[in-house]
This record gives structure tokens, C-alpha cells and sequence, in this order.
């Protein structure tokens, strides 16, 4: 038994628990920890604790949250995890852009159970959480020297939150010079979309450049596309595609030739890890997505840290409060005039901060070198094997090496088979695969996937997944409907396509659903 | 029971193994015949038609007579309900007509018709926009969006459509060329109309938005932005052909022509499907500017359905006052090719290239290479 020698392939088969909603589960009364009652000392003095809450802010009615104890909620949640894959139990080289790369447990153990991180809070006195406060420090430290920008802060709690940080550092920056004609953004398809997005949110309008043969815009399209409208251009390179825009400074000196300030979406840093930084490219501004490049993990949508870079000249408008020390003491500072403010309450996810930084100390300056050529020899590895599948198709740039990621193409799958991404995706589930990312959106790459084979993954588990995706496309030539009918082995057989993507048929909470399902 | 009609052009794609461009006109026909070609629609209408017999028998199958749907349907595996009359051997462009003609009277849910660009055309001549149909790719020249990828892919959405589970039909444009200038080696693909199809993400090629809403928030945003940038002066807009345009123009609530130049001036209509002699007097008087969009699977901007915004307009108006209008998903759809323009005139041609920027949404543009 065992994963088969010759052809890599597992015969997989995911558990089904039928599982019910965890609100479904609920019976009056049952309770899954008994919460004791307080000292008689203590209730003399707080009372019952609710009537010292304000008359408006009290519930009426108590919330209506599931009751069940505590066996029956980890049965159910050890359920739905094994209704789920992910990084721990499959391979994940799918998720490119994403960086899945191995979170040692040891962070994880640390962030969970030391009590210096547990048992603090962001309002005790500078004094008392000196530790946390020092980790942030040192944390700044190493991302000055990784970027070669001369300020940081690691209060926004995603990457597109430092995102809009930047195109507010940029419109303050504009502003305190007395120009404020500059209410235009320029970025590139292949950037993240938030690049645009949260420019757009800041009030700017959006210029988007196409790629050129090159797989990046053309230098004469950023030229056209500048003018002493422009405040700033936001730029990620690598792009999505994997290809590196090797005159980047270029662009960069054309933008401040029109006045503009540059930003360097660095995401995902991986394959630039003391390599390149946004320094020597000229950037002004920068942002690290301490969940990816720096392993830890993704909050799913919620805690994350976009760590956000800035030059000395633009140091003072980075949000409030940073964490400065004397030679003695770490402290907060609040007193920055030029400040944007807070983008977050008090100073970001602070577990994620231990996390990196501990990352960062068991790798070293020559490890994080390391990690970034690992990164980059896998995925070159990946991209050969991949390019030779039948159906695969790799657009921009022929004959030229990719960094850490390459968005491929079922184009010619597609065409031949009637097979796609969306099929791909789901099949890859029934031979124990995480499902890969296609594409950010629009889909400019058609039928696209996006594999990131970072540091963290051995030749072997590259080879399982190039045998997979090897097998997929046999099986479209040969079996098109065993492909399209996936997955057969998953715990959800009947998959919607197309998917759901109008916001009025989406359910975040239980009343939603039971609204949705006409069940009230 | 849901009703679908099926019509098979039996002649679509017979010119095109043997290299004659085309199937229209009974002199090409003839030759095609004589160099031994067979038509390719019988067989691609059948694959399509497989996949709607698969779904079982929930489907009323309403057909033409032999070769035109009867015999593909039955080989396929169905069991149609046939109407109409033809004479076998010598069915024609009118066949076409009737037949879709009656099936949209005899109330189908869809038309689903094998052919090329010369079909899609009759068919729109025959029904318009009465009743959405779906088009299998048989002919030599597909220009038109109302075709699917791929037979079986045109099976599959129909299906899909008479389900329920893709509710939205969309406008898609009938182009064709002109067959006798194709031959030629010239291509001037012409707009010609419009038909409602299923909306269907794959049924464009390359292209995968979040649907009709997504769209149609997109041409909303495109209006608005347009509608922001007019200045409260004497700045007339010649508006051109479109769909793109026609957002702008319903947003702004005013009567439009979907084939045509329609003027506007302080958000108020002037006058709909202007000529190039009136726009002439206009701009030579007044600011004016020009909004038009990608017309075709080529990206023209000009020369395509508009040929009233003539050279000797758009060089009165200047390059600066152009706006061209088109979603993300419309310029993706061009796989990196370059917009073009095909004024009648090199000078001009030469002169509108380079990088223009288009509105895409609200405050959202792309930078956009033009070449000619």
C-alpha cells in the first residue's frame, strides 16, 4: 500500500461526515464550560458585572449562539477538518502568489502558549511589554536591511491594508508640499488588483498598463500613461506571471521624473530574499506580507500583517504609534505631525510579529538568501516538467526563466478536450492535492493556474504534483467526463459551475442562510 | 416541456477545406461542390446535438425538414417534431430565415443553429432580438459572438439555459465580412446587427468576468465616468455603434441607435443616427467629441460600423477629444493584440496610433496600444 512507486499517484479518499451546522447541533442548555461564579470579594465590588455595562449598550435578548458542550464542538470541528485540505496534510504548491510555505510548530508554539505574547495587552504600560515591544523593534531592524528602506511599520494587518496605507502616505506626502492636482494611480494588470483596488479606495482614479511581449508593460506605455496628474505607480514584481522586470528602475525614474511616487508591492518577496530590494530598484514606499514571505501563516481573510516600508523622507507619515528605543527602554511613539494616524487599533497583530521574527533568527541573513534560491530552482524545476504536459501552454516571454511562480495556461487543453482550469482544479482533489490557484482577476491568461513551489517543498513533492497534473490531462484526452464530473473522492461531489459570484446569493451568517433557504 | 429549435445550414464551412472563404452565393457553391468539398455543419451540429440528447427527454426538439436539423437531430439521437417545407439540395439563405422565423412563433425557448457568419446574419434578419439562440461553429468564418467555442460546448450551454441555472441572455454582435473582398484577401468585417444569447462566461472565448451583473456594473461605471468628464458647455459627443455606447446613452436616459452615431450635447439629445455630412457641419463649429468602442473580435475602434465618424471628422475633432469605451473583459478578450483603427485613411491611421488610454469603469482606465 503506499503512494504508487512508479506513477507518484495516491489512491486518496477524503472522509464524508455528512456534518451538520454547528447551530444545528445546539440543545437548550447544554453548556461546554461551566464558568464559575465570582468570589463573594469580588462581586461586593462589580456586582453582577452586567449592570455596570450602559442601559443602550445591553442585549436585550441574549445572543443566539449555539449551545453545545465542549466533546460534541471538537468532534464536530476535528470533522470539518477532515472535510478540508491544507498545507499540514497536503501538498501545496498549488497556491502561487500565496507562499505556502511550512510554518515551523515551534512559532506556533510560542505565539500560542508563552505567556509574554498570551497574557499581554497592547494597553499595559510601555514598560511592562518590553519583550513584544523589543520584537517589533529588531523586526524593523531586519526588514530596513532586507529592503534597504529606512522605516517600517507592521501595524496594518494585511497586505492590502498596507497597500492603502501607501496611497495614503502618498496623498499626505503630496498634500504637506501643497500639491494636490495628483489624483492619479498607475499600475499594472499583472500587480496584485489591490494595487489598484486600494488606490481606488483612497479616492484615486486607476490607470492600468497591459503586459508587452516581455510578459510587462512596455516602458513607452508607463511614459504615455504619466503625467503631473500622477501621484503615484504601484508595482509588483515579480508580476503574477513569475517574470521579473529586469528595468524596473527604469520605470521608476520615469515616474519621478513626473513627480510621482514609486511603491513596491513585495507581497510576496520570495524569490528576492537578499537578492534585490526595492532600494536599489529607487522605490519610495514598500509593503511585506509578513504571512507569506515570512511564514506566518495565513489568517484566512483576517489577522495577517502587511508590513509597510518607507524612505527616510517619507519615514514621518507612516501610521501611529511606532515602537522606537532609547538605548535602554522600547516605547511607543505617537507624536509624528505628518502622520497618517492609525490604520489599525493599537499596533497590529502582534503574534505574527514573534512569529517572522523568529522565522528570520533561525534562518539568518545567508538562510533568507537560501529560501529565496530554493524557491526560485524549484519553480524553474516545475516550470520544465509542467510545460511538457499535453494541453499546457505558457504565455510571455518564450525561452525565458520564471522567479518564484508561473501562471500557466489549460488554453490548448481547453481547445482540444473541452477540459479547464475549473475542471483541472476539482480533479486534483481526488488524488489528495490542495486545489491550485488559477488567477487573480480578470483572467488575462486564459484557463490559467498558478503554482508557487516554494523553499519548503523536495523534488519528490514536486514530482507528485507535476504526476498529477500529468495524469489530469491524460485522463481529459482519453475520459474528458471523468474529469469534468470531479471530484469523485471529495467530501462535495455536485461542485456549481459556474460558481456564485453575485453578492446577493452569498451566506456569511446563519441568519443570512436561513433567510436565504426560506427557512424564516 | 421546454421547446428548442434546431436549423442546420447545410451548406456553412463547405468552402473552407478547399480554400474558397465562404460559402455565400450560389457560383461559389457550385465550384465548392465541383472540388469535391462536403459541408462541415451536418457533422458539428450533430456533435452539439448529441450533448442536448444526452439530457433525456425533458426537451421538445422543433426542426426543419431533412438536412436542414431533421437528420442531424435524429442521427444525434433525437426525436424532433419537424415543420416547414424545403427542397432538399437547393435550401437557401430565405429557408434559413423562415424557419427561424416560425420557430420563434411556435414560442421556443432557444434556437440553436449550426452555420458561420452568414447564418448568424440571416437569422437576425429573420427573429432580431425575439428570442435567444446559440450558435454551433460550422462555418469558415466566425466573427460573429453568438457562436459557441465548440459544438459540444454549444450542447452544453443550451442545456444549461433551458435548465434555468444561466437565467441572463446577453447582446452579442453578428459580423461578417464581405465574402467577395475576403477572397481577395482583404478582410472588413462588417458590424451588422445584434442577437441575444444565453450569458455564458466560456461562450467568450478568453474571457471570464463574474457574469452579466459584473458587466453590467462595469458599463454602468464606464457611463458614469463619461458622464462626469462632459463639460457643461458647448461640447457636443458623437456617440458611436455599440453596446457599450448605448450604457452611456441609457444612462444618461436618452433615445439611442445601436448601429448608428447618435449626437448629445449638455447631457440632452441632439439628433440619433447622424450622417458623416452632419457631423461635418457640427464640428466644424464646435468642440465635439467622439466616444466609440472595440467593435469586433479585431479591436477596431474605427472603420468598423462607423464609418460615419469619417477621417476628415475625427481629425476636425482631434486625437485628445476621442473616448473610447470598453470593459477590462472586451480589451482581454483581444489576447494582447493592439486596438485598430481603418479610417480609409494611412495618414490618419498613422497618426491615431500609439497608446490611447480607455475608460474601463468609474475612474478606471487601461493604457492601450492602437495600431492600424
Amino acid at each position: 500500500m503506499g503512494r504508487n512507486r512508479e506513477t507518484l499517484l495516491r489512491e486518496f479518499h477524503q472522509a464524508r461526515w455528512d456534518e451538520e451546522f454547528i447551530m444545528e447541533m445546539s440543545v437548550p442548555g447544554e453548556r461546554g464550560v461551566l464558568v464559575p461564579r465570582a468570589e463573594e470579594g469580588i462581586r461586593a465590588e462589580i456586582g453582577d458585572g452586567l449592570t455596570m455595562i450602559p442601559e443602550g449598550l445591553r442585549r436585550k435578548e441574549p445572543p443566539a449562539l449555539p449551545e453545545v458542550g465542549q466533546m460534541r464542538v471538537l468532534r464536530h470541528f476535528m470533522r470539518l477538518s477532515q472535510e478540508t485540505l491544507g498545507a499540514d496534510v497536503a501538498i501545496d504548491i498549488g497556491e502561487g502568489t500565496c507562499t505556502m510555505k511550512y510554518s515551523p510548530k515551534v512559532q506556533e508554539h510560542l505565539a500560542a502558549r508563552h505567556p509574554g505574547i498570551t497574557e499581554i495587552h497592547p494597553l499595559q504600560d510601555d514598560d511592562s511589554i518590553q519583550g513584544i515591544l523589543e520584537i517589533y523593534y529588531k523586526m524593523e531592524q531586519f526588514l530596513k536591511e532586507i529592503s534597504g528602506l529606512d522605516h517600517f511599520s507592521l501595524q496594518p494587518s494585511s497586505g492590502s491594508q498596507a497597500i492603502y496605507a501607501n496611497a495614503c502616505v502618498i496623498r499626505a506626502y503630496h498634500a504637506a508640499r501643497g500639491d494636490n492636482d495628483r489624483n492619479e494611480i498607475i499600475t499594472t494588470i499583472f500587480s496584485h488588483p489591490v494595487d489598484a483596488a486600494a488606490p481606488a479606495t483612497a479616492g484615486y482614479k486607476v490607470i492600468t498598463l497591459m503586459p508587452g511581449e516581455n510578459g510587462y508593460p512596455e516602458l513607452e506605455a508607463m511614459k504615455e500613461a504619466l503625467s503631473e496628474r500622477t501621484a503615484g505607480i504601484f508595482i509588483t514584481n515579480p508580476e503574477d506571471t513569475g517574470i521579473y522586470n529586469p528595468s524596473i528602475d527604469e520605470y521608476v525614474r520615469a515616474a519621478h521624473q513626473a513627480g510621482a511616487l514609486c511603491v513596491y508591492d513585495q507581497a510576496n518577496a520570495n524569490g528576492l530574499l537578499g537578492i534585490a530590494r526595492a532600494k536599489e530598484a529607487g522605490f519610495d514606499l514598500c509593503h511585506f506580507n509578513i504571512h507569506k514571505t515570512f511564514s506566518a501563516p495565513h489568517g484566512c481573510m483576517g489577522p495577517a500583517m502587511g508590513a509597510m516600508g518607507a524612505t527616510s523622507e517619507l519615514g514621518g507619515f507612516l501610521p501611529v504609534p511606532r515602537v522606537e528605543f532609547d538605548g535602554k527602554r522600547y516605547y511607543l511613539d505617537c507624536d509624528r505631525p505628518e502622520s497618517i494616524g492609525r490604520v489599525r487599533s493599537f499596533f497590529g497583530n502582534a503574534p505574527l510579529a514573534l512569529k517572522a521574527y523568529a522565522w528570520i533568527m533561525q534562518h539568518g541573513a545567508d538562510g533568507l538568501r537560501e529560501a529565496a534560491e530554493l524557491s526560485v530552482l524549484n519553480n524553474n524545476y516545475l516550470f520544465e516538467k509542467i510545460k511538457e504536459i499535453p494541453g499546457v501552454v505558457v504565455k510571455y516571454a518564450e525561452g525565458k526563466r520564471r522567479l518564484e511562480q508561473v501562471r500557466f495556461s489549460w488554453e490548448k487543453l481547453m481547445e482540444d478536450t473541452g477540459v479547464g482550469t475549473d475542471d483541472v482544479e476539482r480533479r486534483m482533489i481526488d488524488f489528495g492535492l490542495q486545489p491550485y490557484f488559477q488567477s487573480h482577476h480578470p483572467h488575462v491568461v486564459p484557463e490559467p493556474f498558478t503554482p508557487e513551489p516554494c523553499e519548503s517543498y523536495s523534488k519528490d513533492d514536486i514530482d507528485e504534483f507535476v504526476a498529477v497534473m500529468r495524469q489530469i490531462s491524460t485522463e481529459a484526452y482519453e475520459n474528458p467526463e471523468l474529469v469534468k464530473q470531479a471530484p469523485h473522492k471529495a467530501p462535495i461531489h455536485n461542485i456549481p459551475v459556474p460558481i456564485v459570484f453575485a453578492p446577493e446569493e452569498f451566506a456569511t451568517t446563519w441568519r443570512q442562510y436561513k433567510k436565504l433557504k426560506g427557512f424564516e | 416541456m421546454k421547446k428548442i429549435g434546431v436549423i442546420v445550414n447545410p451548406i456553412a464551412g463547405i468552402g473552407g477545406r478547399v480554400g474558397l472563404k465562404g460559402s455565400d452565393g450560389a457560383e461559389i457553391l457550385r465550384r465548392a461542390r465541383e472540388l469535391g468539398a462536403r459541408p462541415e455543419s451536418p457533422g458539428r451540429a450533430v456533435e452539439g446535438l448529441r450533448i442536448v440528447a444526452g439530457a433525456g427527454d425533458g426537451i421538445e426538439i422543433l426542426t426543419y425538414p431533412g438536412e436542414m436539423g431533421e437528420e442531424e437531430c435524429r442521427e444525434a439521437g433525437l426525436d424532433p417534431t419537424v415543420i416547414g417545407s424545403i427542397e432538399s439540395g437547393e435550401t437557401s439563405a430565405e429557408d434559413t430565415e423562415r424557419a427561424a422565423a416560425e420557430m420563434v412563433d411556435a414560442g421556443v425557448s432557444l434556437i440553436l443553429f449550426a452555420g458561420g457568419d452568414g447564418t448568424a446574419r440571416n437569422i437576425c434578419d429573420a427573429i432580431g432580438e425575439r428570442a435567444p439562440v446559440l450558435g454551433i461553429p460550422a462555418g469558415v468564418k466566425i466573427h460573429s459572438a453568438a457562436y459557441a467555442v465548440t459544438p459540444r460546448s454549444a450542447g452544453e450551454v443550451a442545456i444549461r439555459f433551458l435548465e434555468g441555472s444561466l437565467g441572463n441572455t446577453r447582446m452579442a454582435e453578428v459580423m461578417d465580412i464581405d465574402e467577395e473582398a475576403f477572397r481577395e484577401g482583404v478582410v472588413a468585417a462588417k458590424l451588422y446587427g445584434y442577437l441575444l444569447v444565453p450569458e455564458e462566461r466560456r461562450l467568450l472565448q478568453n474571457v471570464k468576468t463574474g457574469g452579466i451583473q459584473w458587466e453590467r456594473q462595469a458599463l454602468r461605471g464606464i457611463a458614469e465616468d463619461v458622464i462626469v468628464g462632459m463639460e457643461a458647455d458647448d461640447c457636443y459627443y458623437a456617440v458611436g455603434p455599440g453596446t457599450t455606447p448605448r450604457a452611456l446613452m441609457e444612462t444618461l436616459g436618452l433615445e439611442n441607435t445601436l448601429l448608428g452615431v447618435d449626437l448629445i450635447r449638455n447631457r440632452k439629445l441632439v439628433a440619433n443616427d447622424v450622417t458623416e455630412s452632419r457631423l461635418l457641419e457640427i464640428v466644424a463649429e464646435s468642440r465635439a467629441r467622439i466616444v466609440v468602442t472595440v467593435i469586433g473580435g479585431q479591436g477596431h475602434v474605427f472603420g468598423r460600423g462607423n464609418q460615419q465618424l469619417s477621417p476628415r471628422v475625427i481629425r476636425r475633432v482631434g486625437r485628445e477629444n476621442i473616448v473610447i469605451i470598453a470593459t477590462k473583459e472586451k480589451l482581454i478578450s483581444l489576447s494582447d493584440r493592439p486596438l485598430l483603427v481603418d479610417t480609409g485613411d494611412e495618414a490618419l491611421n498613422r497618426e491615431l496610433s500609439g497608446y490611447m488610454k480607455v475608460t474601463t469603469g468609474y475612474r478606471d482606465y487601461v493604457m492601450c496600444k492602437v495600431g492600424y
